[in-house]
């Protein structure tokens, strides 16, 4: 028998707001334990939650760009439950009625096969505090706790079970997290924990209907491993299902060092989190007005901009996700492209010098010197003739080091394309005479040698002569030897 | 407390000199446990708060400290908030004034009972199904829940969020009325607080009840209600009738199952509510050493009393999965028709006029085995809370015991204003006609 595999994925995402969630505590990363928090989060005796706008503009931003209907009305239930990192005794989430229903984000699963993946839900919630084991300074059986994380915004996307493959599972990761990125809501760090992947799967037999009996996968720290466990987790169940076996509904555990899930251990529980609308807080009103704005304020998506790029710059679909990954590069590419009628030649430096650069520094498109205003202006002095093509990178790297202008880096490494041709005559001619064995071969019909002697006359000029103007030379001279030897 | 409110009282004298003072400068408050006064023992009546003392005030604290209140101590309650009696404090019972074999109320007894006894002019309680109103009408002074959302309850440690309200107690309209004015109002901290303007309550005092329709619900006066409370209501009547107001016999049926939705919603609530007090960050903690649950389990059922895991208890199963649609859902449901039930009322009336107990105060011991029986007496006073509503407990003269009789009159939502005025007026005219 085949089976189908079906996944929904529930992504956490830490929003990037100056404040936490319901107080005004700094969620500012590294800092010293606990020194992050107030009588509201730290759970004290009478306070009271105020909730975030920004946090709730950010779930807004996220839906709206995802196709979510964003919900006029929406209400803050506690999630109760007892854990020494959740100090009010439950969380504050949304649950009937969270603020972003429907929605879908696509997937490509291969070229031009285009795959929809439906949102469920984006609800927003608070962060738990964090239980930290450390050897160093406690016993055995004890727990140190940091609430500095404890309360930060998270918003939650569900997924519809749309997923059928390990690698759509994947690709979906990978558009949530670069959307989060391009919005500006959260860093979309996995390693960091700022988003957090839990996954559900199940099978059945290919062209049924109803779902299986489903698995939970937790622990996953990198979009990869989110691919790595799902596929561990299909060829687990599919040879449990093809000898005949049945699923277990449980709670896995992903190991990355060891390449498998295992259960989680410890009888499980069934939670029951006695969910009810939190008292304290009112429900949440969002305004259509504001959605509107919302929405206008939203930089050009990253489907539309890639869809563009190619329609309108002619540029390949894989260079356009290439430079579309990142909105800084992005930006980068857009900046340069106002300045150009160029597309393809921006397109070409960018995914050449600027990304080596980056790769090399390991750093951000912030932090490089060469703005896009020097690649266009290189890209103007290539084709004016003014520089080499090979000249231009080095004065690239000349301005990533320096932050110069190009006129100035050109004038400082001395690398004015010559094209004037009585200059270049001499050297021409130079490169003749130095080499007669070659000139000899050329004449006698080794025509491929023509490239040896432009090579030697850009050698001679250390890069500067205009290799254009050294082949018409070349060519003129070496055609009129040709003739007087016949 | 004692020595800062000496020290402080020496520098309102000197403010009062320069004539700088606030506008409560000399008046002496007793606060409940059950708000937070930074650097204070702050227990609200529990073995589980024994030593805690907050980081931070109350809103309503930092108020009255602004208009140069004295704070002179915080008041006995029953725990959290929960009881009516005032048997329920880990720290002993509080006795009622006029006689210490009787309960003062609860849960707020120990503000009423210093208010009775002359310790503090006015008191703050909190109120969430009586709380203020039930332990005033025993101990024969006013006691004013404010209208849900007038008044921050940032610092009141919450029994029940969507029932609480800080209330106050104090012999007369007036003092009621300065203290309701200098604590009220929206505050950032609670997102529950109404950004409305707060009316200058003092100043507003004085009326004439010409025109004035009193609402009277024929579900009030069933059996159940002491003779003598009867009597009170009746002489009441008659007198502002004959100064010209008139009686409207109105009805409300649903307040037979304000109990009912009273008291699954307030547990529910408080279940959550009370999850914080888990002997990890603060408060007792019992350790035995064993695992975090064993910690959690012993930590709880040690530093709980009785009635506080009776509701904790009951709220976790109206929430429990399967449950929830029966109690909690169905509760609110009743909630939502009692809020419709009086917006309808108040169309025919401008203010509703009952008593505010069943029966003057009983005796300490007589009810506390019989929680049912002790929920009952909280009829007259739940409702109002349900539907966010002010109400106020008027001492009205006295039983044959010699104990105290409250009345008390409900208006619509942020209506206090009338409350007060009428509170006035029937206080000076149940002294001109002995009542
Ligand atoms: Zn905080």
């Amino acid at each position: 028998m085949k089976f189908e595999t079906v996944i929904g994925l529930e992504v956490h995402a830490q929003l990037s707001t100056l404040s936490k969630m319901f107080c005004g505590c700094s969620i500012r990363f590294g800092a010293a334990p606990n020194s992050q928090t107030c009588p509201v989060c730290l759970g004290m005796p009478g306070v009271l939650p105020v909730t975030n706008r920004t946090a709730v503009e950010y779930a807004v931003r996220m839906g709206l760009a995802v196709h979510c209907d964003i919900q006029p009305h929406s209400v803050f239930a506690r999630k109760n439950y007892f854990y020494p990192d959740l100090p009010k005794g439950y969380q504050i989430s949304q649950y009937e009625e969270p603020i972003c229903l429907g929605g879908w984000i696509d997937v490509e699963p291969e070229p031009g096969e285009k795959r929809k993946i439906r949102i469920h839900r984006i609800h927003l919630e608070e962060d738990a505090g964090k239980s930290v084991h450390d050897e160093a300074y406690i016993s055995g059986n004890e727990t140190l706790i940091d609430l500095n994380r404890c309360g930060t915004p998270l918003i939650e996307i569900v997924s519809e079970p749309d997923i059928r493959s390990p690698k759509e599972a994947y690709l979906y990761l990978h558009k949530i997290r670069q959307m989060v990125r391009w919005l500006g809501i959260c860093d979309g760090n996995m390693e960091e924990g700022s988003l957090r992947c839990d996954a559900n799967i199940s099978l059945r037999p290919v062209g049924t209907t109803d779902l299986g009996v489903k698995t939970e996968l937790k622990n996953m720290n990198s979009m990869r491993g989110v691919e790595k466990a799902l596929t561990f987790e299909v060829k687990r169940q599919t040879e449990i299902l093809s000898e005949g076996g049945a699923v277990i509904q449980q709670t896995l555990l992903w190991d990355e060092a060891a390449g498998k899930a295992v259960p989680m251990r410890g009888k499980e529980e069934a939670h029951d989190y006695r969910y009810f609308p939190d008292p304290d807080l009112t429900p949440l009103i969002v305004e259509e007005a504001w959605v509107r704005e919302v929405g206008e304020s939203l930089p050009e998506l990253p489907d539309d901009r890639k869809n563009r790029w190619t329609a309108d710059y002619g540029l390949s679909d894989y260079d356009a996700s290439v430079l579309n990954e990142d909105r800084g590069i992005s930006d980068y590419f857009e900046d340069v492209v106002r300045e150009t009628d160029n597309p393809k030649t921006a397109a070409n430096w960018i995914m050449g010098e600027v990304l080596r650069r980056l790769n090399e520094e390991k750093t951000g498109i912030e932090n490089l010197k060469v703005r896009p205003g020097d690649i266009s202006h290189l890209i103007r002095l290539v084709n004016e003739g003014t520089v080499s093509h090979s000249a231009a990178k080095t004065v690239f790297d000349h301005i990533a080091e320096t932050g110069d202008t190009p006129d100035k880096a050109v004038e400082k490494l001395g690398l004015k394309q010559v094209s004037n041709a009585s200059e270049l005559g001499d050297l021409v001619q130079k490169v003749i005479d130095d080499n007669p064995d070659a000139l000899k071969k050329y004449l006698g019909g080794k025509d491929a040698l023509f490239g040896f002697f432009v090579g030697q006359a850009m050698q001679a000029s250390r890069g500067k002569a205009n290799p254009k103007v050294v082949q018409d030379l070349l060519r003129e001279k070496l055609n009129a030897l040709r003739q007087s030897e016949s | 407390m004692g020595d800062s409110a000496l020290e402080k009282a020496r520098l309102v004298d000197k403010k009062i000199a320069g004539g700088k003072a606030g506008k409560l400068a000399g008046m002496i408050v007793a606060v409940k446990d059950i708000l937070a006064i930074r650097d204070v023992r702050t227990t609200c009546g529990s073995k589980i708060l024994e030593t805690f003392h907050s980081p931070y005030s109350a809103t309503v604290v930092e108020r009255l400290e602004k208009e140069d209140a004295l704070i002179v101590g915080k008041t006995n309650m029953d725990e959290f908030g929960m009881g009516s009696s005032n048997e329920n404090s880990a720290f002993g019972p509080v006795k009622n004034p006029f006689d210490p074999e009787r309960i003062p109320g609860g849960s707020s007894g120990g503000s009423a009972a210093a208010v009775a006894s002359e310790c503090a002019m006015t008191a703050l309680g909190s109120d969430t199904g009586g709380s203020v109103r039930q332990p005033a009408a025993h101990c024969g002074v006013l006691g004013l829940r404010p209208t849900y959302g007038r008044v921050s309850r940032y610092g009141l440690i919450a029994f029940a969020s969507s029932l609480d309200q800080v209330g106050i107690f104090s012999q007369n309209a007036e003092d009621c009325a300065s203290v309701l004015e200098a604590i009220s109002g929206f505050d950032e901290r609670d997102s529950t607080s109404v950004n409305c303007e707060v009316p200058s309550f003092s100043s507003d005092l004085g009326m004439d009840v010409r025109g004035l329709r009193v609402g009277l619900p024929s579900e009030y006066f069933q059996s159940g209600l002491q003779a003598d409370i009867q009597v009170k209501i009746n002489e009441l009547c008659e007198m502002l009738e004959q100064n010209g107001a008139s009686i409207q016999k109105i009805s409300l049926p649903l307040t037979d199952y304000g109990i009912a939705a009273y008291y699954l919603i307030c547990t529910a609530e408080a279940s959550s509510n009370l999850a914080r007090f888990d002997g990890v960050r603060y408060g007792s903690r019992i350790d035995t050493k064993e695992d975090l649950k064993h910690m959690y389990c012993e930590t709880r059922s040690r530093g709980f009393g009785e009635e506080v895991k009776r509701r904790i208890m009951l709220g976790t199963y109206v929430l429990s999965a399967g449950y929830y649609d029966a109690y909690y859902r169905k509760a609110q449901k009743v909630r939502t028709l009692i809020r419709k039930e009086y917006d309808e009322a108040f169309g025919r009336c401008d203010m509703i006029l009952g008593p505010t107990t069943p029966t003057t105060a009983f005796r300490l011991g007589e009810k506390i085995n019989d929680p049912m029986e002790m929920y009952l007496s909280d009829i007259y006073t739940v409702t109002a809370p349900l539907a966010g509503l002010p109400a106020i407990s008027i001492p009205a003269g006295k039983d044959t015991n010699g104990m105290p009789i409250g009345i008390q009159l409900t208006a619509p939502a942020f209506q206090e204003g009338l409350l007060l005025k009428l509170t006035e007026y029937i206080q000076l005219h149940m002294e001109s006609h002995d009542l």
